[in-house]
């Protein structure tokens, strides 16, 4: 699963709101593989603005990724900052491993790059 | 990429090993994934270059045709874990793992009072109008239980696309369906009227195979209603 995905996933356990806590997810014991992936310049332009960038920078902190602070004034004409983001977002995959919640504590489990949503009856 | 080309890569796309009844498990025909997708391209440019969801993505035969047609990311959803193993190996087959993500969850809640299902607010939240185009060919919700299922998937794939859903559906809903489009603030056009020619799979079927009246749809975004 490549980060991008990851930016969409919150925890969704039956009284688990705290918005701060439940997202995002904190990566445990995760196996990491980088696949260069041809970049699409349009196609992150018109992510930009779909992108949950503090938590993208929590998350690249959290597996020691190198990450801008901050996105740039004009990031879609700046090269760098796309080639960067195009890395993270889209060549950074998630393989084995789990994600926690920080409100619940709730473990979702990721195996062979999937990540398993569902929750126990009493969760829902 | 051809559509003749298309159909060819998607007959090596395997089917489910071992159909749910309950989950209405039928394996979308590489035919008709490949006239979906093929079209979607190359008549409203809805795959190349986007961000693409397959709902109920079973053994991820959409969600192959999409990564073929260009698609810079794909994310497939599906609850079953068999299925996803099974889609699995296609994206490893076709070699496109790198292009398709798969998640397993469940779309749906059931009110545990009620037995009534509803989509799956919490879930979906952080979904909504991340991708571009929306590709599902969705259970109608003939299993005990399931009524109004392929409503509620229609529903998220409504909330998630940010531009365009394609999406299969009993052609005895379309009205209620072009209704509900647009409270979601989607145009809702059908493009083709199909027969669903479900061959006998499951025991209970006492017919050789079932002929049921199919809307291939395609819901173009109108407004950004925020009631999806």
């Amino acid at each position: 699963m490549r980060l991008l995905t990851h930016n969409m996933l919150k925890c969704h356990v039956k009284n688990c709101t705290d918005p701060d806590k439940q997202y995002p997810l904190r990566f445990k014991d995760v196996q990491i593989e980088q696949i260069e992936y041809e970049p699409n310049e349009e196609f992150l332009v018109r992510m930009l603005p779909r992108i949950d960038w503090s938590a993208l920078v929590k998350t690249a902190k959290d597996l020691n990724i190198g990450i801008p602070g901050s996105m740039p004034e004009d990031p879609a004409s700046d090269q760098d900052f796309l080639q960067k983001l195009h890395t993270i977002i889209m060549e950074t995959h998630i393989t084995e491993g789990s994600m926690v919640c920080d409100g619940c504590s709730h473990e979702y489990k990721i195996t062979k790059g999937i990540a398993n949503m569902l929750l126990a009856e009493h969760e829902i | 990429m051809k559509l003749k080309q298309l159909e060819g890569y998607l007959g090596d796309v395997a089917a489910f090993k071992d159909p749910k009844v309950q989950l209405e498990q039928y394996p979308t025909t590489a035919h008709l994934a490949s006239r979906i997708l093929y079209t979607a391209e190359s008549s409203y440019g809805d795959i190349d270059g986007k961000a693409v969801v397959d709902l109920g993505c079973g053994c991820g035969m959409l969600s192959v045709a999409a990564a073929i047609m260009g698609a810079s990311s794909v994310v497939g959803i599906d609850i079953d874990a068999d299925a996803l193993e099974t889609a699995l190996d296609n994206l490893e087959e076709l070699e496109i793992s790198d292009t398709v993500d798969l998640i397993q969850a469940s779309l749906c809640v059931r009110a545990p009072d009620t037995g009534e299902l509803s989509l799956n607010n919490d879930f979906v939240a952080k979904m909504r109008g991340k991708f571009d185009t929306a590709i599902l060919n969705p259970p109608f919700g003939t299993k005990p239980g399931n009524k109004g299922i392929d409503v509620l998937f229609l529903q998220a794939a409504c909330a998630m696309a940010d531009s365009a859903v394609y999406s299969l559906h009993k052609s005895s809903t379309r009205d209620y369906l072009v209704k509900r489009a647009r409270a979601w603030g989607f145009d809702c056009q059908v493009l083709a009227e199909l027969k669903f020619d479900v061959p006998m799979m499951y025991k209970f079927h006492k017919k050789k195979s079932v002929d049921i009246d199919v809307d291939l749809l395609r819901l173009s975004r109108q407004t950004r209603a925020p009631s999806a």
